[in-house]
């Protein structure tokens, strides 16, 4: 043994930095990637937000045409969708679950390389479309023809970028399934896995099962628009609804792609500040299970205006409601796991908590707009645009740097300013309501989403949301400014435990966690499992 | 029949009460006001029953959100390690897990029933009085008169009703004319909710919508009636409103339609029924008259409709 961890060792020593970050198979290193990535695309897709919220700051075009402000909400959502928010899930998949099955890496490491390689040539595609004649797509991210065919030639460059973005999630996520199912440590039952995994073993079906009908939706739209097809064109029999049904079967497992990591993570973070076993493991397990399997069957929700048959409007909104009883399994678990614990408040915990009752605000919404009727009156309005922002703002990417936030020490073997961290978190947190509660109050007003410019009825509560939109914005440099801290000037090292109450096997390596961790097996102890529930 | 003055006066200031009333309804029902925070009850029975189901279905959000966050607020201030707390063991609960899972599908049942209810009532087009079709572009509406009273509408023009010229003039880029002097007929602020020709329809009758769109796919909405629906080129969607009291009532396009998707606002004034009548006939004798000019002087066609 001693011999292979010389030459580790020895292999490490030699490595360029070329070879260590452009060539990398190492899944420590290809998380880093991910999350930088990640990080770098979150400021890209802020600042078009940003400029969307400056537009919006007062009534009449201040700032510029509104073709462009068009292409930056559909920039806007695209970048957020697949740069920012399924990056970084699988930046931390990548980083933790070999960690938290005791694995030396991933299943499959080459691919692992290049499916993070993949990412930054996608995205210069389609951030070049800015550049192109024509301008960027501007049909918004669901990108409906036949608007999106009136686009210029840019959109073969947007529909290029999807499939290599589809590809790499693809790849991700075969490679997590086979990582989980053939590399767990001896004794590490499925049911004995921390939440984290358990909750992208199942993202990873739902991203192998959907991203190839977004391919088709696209593909076909590729073809209407460049080799004469008439999929979506009524002019010639197509049939433009049909896109929309393409689009949300893809789209509404996308949506739980994009959440059940965050339900992963929040559970993890919980027990360890609760100091007491996460409640309901198994029920915790089924409820992702069933919200991934409902996730299938519920996509017509997102076009109750588009004329269904009331059968179909009734069937959808049932099953719709359905989801809100394994959801509210799940945010019921995680109180009754802080009630009669013993619980503080590190920072990581305040972004749980953040995220629970964000998370619940962007859930109760959707029970509403679930309802047909009350939806009428929502669909297409600021209600729906605040909703899912509560969602993925307040739910995926508070969840996303509550992980940051826990396992940081981890990975660089130095804790983060107590200070700096902890008004970041009072920061986003105040700001995120002042930026989307106020949205709510402009859709039930009637205000439509995806406008530049609006009646001067609705200029109050949009200057309200502008300036919570500037604060929240501006609050993200902090964490710039405490992760480069933490990772570079820090004098505090981290202990391997970091957290008093952390269990699982991640927290039995020493931080920072060593290039190469678990080359032999671990001994499961029962009594150190992550979600510490002794009886599985 | 005779009438005491001071009886006459009061009857005179009640009327007159009444008909500033009126005014007031009529301009200010439908627009939505500064710092508003909910739906409006709307004018139709149908938009105040999903009012109803929507204030419903808010207060058990409200009571569901006191209920998890006040309880996770408790464990918060009580169970604090800095106060001493010692954390339990458990992680399971049986009763308790069946009971939240028994309990919302229960509150969810009592939300589906009147939803679907509705749902249903929203569906049913039928017994129109009159039918309007509805054809969006980039970026303004047609309306079409197709049937009224069980007979086809053929001599009333086409209605083309545009973003107005002020709102219009006002939203070009650096236009240097503030939103918020463009104002309509009665003061109120009419910034990209005017238009140059509204569409009319009586009040106290039935109108079905038949909407669709030439283009790209737009979306025909008039918060107050509750009449909504995708108008998508090659489908015909329908809605339907009744709408007794008479006003003018506004609305937007709702599905992203290309540059000025925030420019089709979409205005319909309801006229009491009499008054309608007397205007359908007036447009219907314009119409006559126009074509009788027309054909006299051997000009050519009406120009082709503007587009985008």
């Amino acid at each position: 043994m001693s011999s292979t961890a010389q030459a580790v060792h020895h292999e490490e020593h030699h490595q360029s930095f070329f070879e260590r970050w452009f060539m990398s198979t190492n899944h420590k290193d290809i998380g880093t990637l991910y999350l930088l990535f990640s990080f770098l695309m979150l400021f890209v897709g802020g600042s078009f937000a940003m400029l969307i919220r400056a537009e919006l700051f007062e009534p009449g075009m201040q700032l510029m045409q509104p073709y462009f402000f068009n292409e930056l909400t559909s920039m806007h959502g695209l970048v957020m969708i697949f740069g920012v928010i399924m990056p970084s899930f699988v930046g931390l998949a990548n980083w933790m679950i070999p960690m938290q099955i005791g694995a030396p890496d991933m299943a499959l490491p080459r691919l692992n390389n290049l499916s993070f390689w993949i990412l930054p040539f996608a995205f210069i595609l389609l951030l070049s479309t800015f550049f192109m004649p024509g301008g960027a797509p501007a049909a918004g991210w669901t990108m409906y023809p036949p608007l999106v065919l009136q686009g210029g030639e840019s959109i073969a460059f947007m529909i290029f970028a999807i499939h290599l973005m589809g590809i790499s999630s693809i790849l991700g996520s075969i490679n997590i399934i086979a990582t989980i199912l053939n590399l767990r440590a001896p004794g590490l039952d499925l049911l004995k896995m921390p939440m984290f995994c358990w909750s992208w073993l199942i993202t990873s079906f739902l991203v192998i099962a959907v991203m190839p009908v977004l391919a088709g939706a696209v593909t076909m739209m590729l073809f209407d628009r460049f080799f004469g097809t008439n999929f979506f064109n009524a002019g010639a029999g197509g049939d433009p609804v049909m896109y929309q049904h393409v689009f949300w079967f893809f789209g509404h497992p996308e949506v739980y792609i994009m959440i059940l990591p965050a339900f992963g993570i929040i559970s993890e973070i919980v027990p360890t500040f609760s100091r007491k076993p996460l409640f309901g493991y198994k029920a915790m397990v089924y409820a992702i299970a069933c919200i991934a399997f409902l996730s299938f069957i519920v996509w017509s929700h997102h076009m109750f205006t588009v004329g269904l048959p009331l059968g179909a409007e009734v069937f959808f909104m049932y099953s719709t409601m359905l989801i809100a009883v394994p959801t509210g399994v799940k945010i019921f678990n995680w109180v009754t796991t802080m009630w009669k614990g013993s619980l503080s408040f590190e920072v990581p915990m305040l972004w749980a908590i953040g995220f629970i009752v964000l998370f619940s605000i962007g859930g109760f919404s959707g029970v509403m707009m679930a309802l047909v009727p009350a939806d009428f009156q929502y669909y297409g309005t600021y209600f729906i645009v605040a909703h899912f922002h509560y969602v993925l703002v307040g739910g995926a990417l508070f969840s996303i740097i509550g992980a940051v936030y826990y396992w940081l020490p981890k990975w660089s073997g130095h804790m983060y300013s107590n200070f700096w961290s902890k008004l970041h978190f009072w920061s986003s947190v105040l700001s995120v309501n002042v930026l989307f509660f106020p949205q709510q109050f402009l859709g039930f007003a009637g205000m439509p989403r995806r406008i530049p410019d609006y009646n001067v009825a609705f200029a109050d509560w949009n200057m309200v949301s502008s300036i919570g939109g500037f604060w929240f914005g501006a609050s993200q440099l902090i964490l710039v400014g405490v992760v480069i801290h933490c990772v570079f000037f820090s004098k505090a090292k981290a202990t391997s435990r970091v957290w008093e109450h952390a269990y699982g096997l991640e927290w039995t390596l020493p931080s920072p966690a060593p290039h190469h961790s678990f080359t032999v097996p671990p001994v499961i102890d029962d009594s150190q499992l992550a979600h510490g529930d002794v009886s599985h | 029949m005779t009438m005491s003055s001071s009886n006459c006066k009061r009857r005179i200031v009640g009327a007159a009460a009444a008909f500033g009333a009126l005014l007031v309804a009529m301009t200010a029902a439908a627009n939505p006001v500064p710092w508003q925070m909910n739906l409006d009850k709307g004018v139709t029975p149908v938009s105040q029953q999903i009012w109803n189901l929507h204030m419903a279905a808010l207060w058990v959000c409200v009571a569901l959100g006191i209920l998890v966050f006040g309880a996770m607020f408790i464990a918060i201030v009580r169970f604090r390690r800095s106060k001493g707390a010692v954390a339990e063991t458990w992680s399971h609960n049986t009763l308790l897990e069946i009971g939240w899972t028994v309990l919302p599908v229960l509150i969810l049942i009592g939300l589906a029933a009147p939803a679907t209810i509705l749902t249903r009532e929203m569906y049913n087009a039928t017994d129109a009085q009159m039918t309007v079709k509805v054809t969006g572009y980039q970026w303004l509406w047609r309306y079409d008169y197709i049937s009224y009273d069980g007979k086809p509408v053929s001599k009333v023009p086409t209605v083309w009703s545009r973003l107005a010229a002020d709102s219009n003039a006002a939203r070009q880029l650096d236009s240097g004319i503030s939103p918020y002097s463009v104002k309509a007929a009665d003061g109120s602020n009419s910034y990209l909710l005017d238009v140059t020709h509204p569409l009319v329809i009586p009040a106290g009758v039935k109108v079905r919508f038949l909407i669709t769109a030439d283009d790209v796919i737009h979306g025909w909405w008039v918060p107050d009636f509750a009449a909504k629906r995708d108008a998508i080129p090659g489908i015909m969607n329908d809605a339907w409103a009744k709408v007794d009291k008479p006003g003018t009532y506004l609305g937007q396009c709702y599905v992203l339609c290309g540059q000025d998707h925030s420019a089709m606002p979409v205005v319909v004034k309801v006229l009491p029924r009499d008054e309608f009548n007397a205007w359908l006939t007036a447009q219907q004798n314009a119409a006559t008259l126009d074509k009788a000019a027309r054909t006299a002087r051997v000009e050519p066609q009406q120009p082709v409709p503007p587009k985008g």
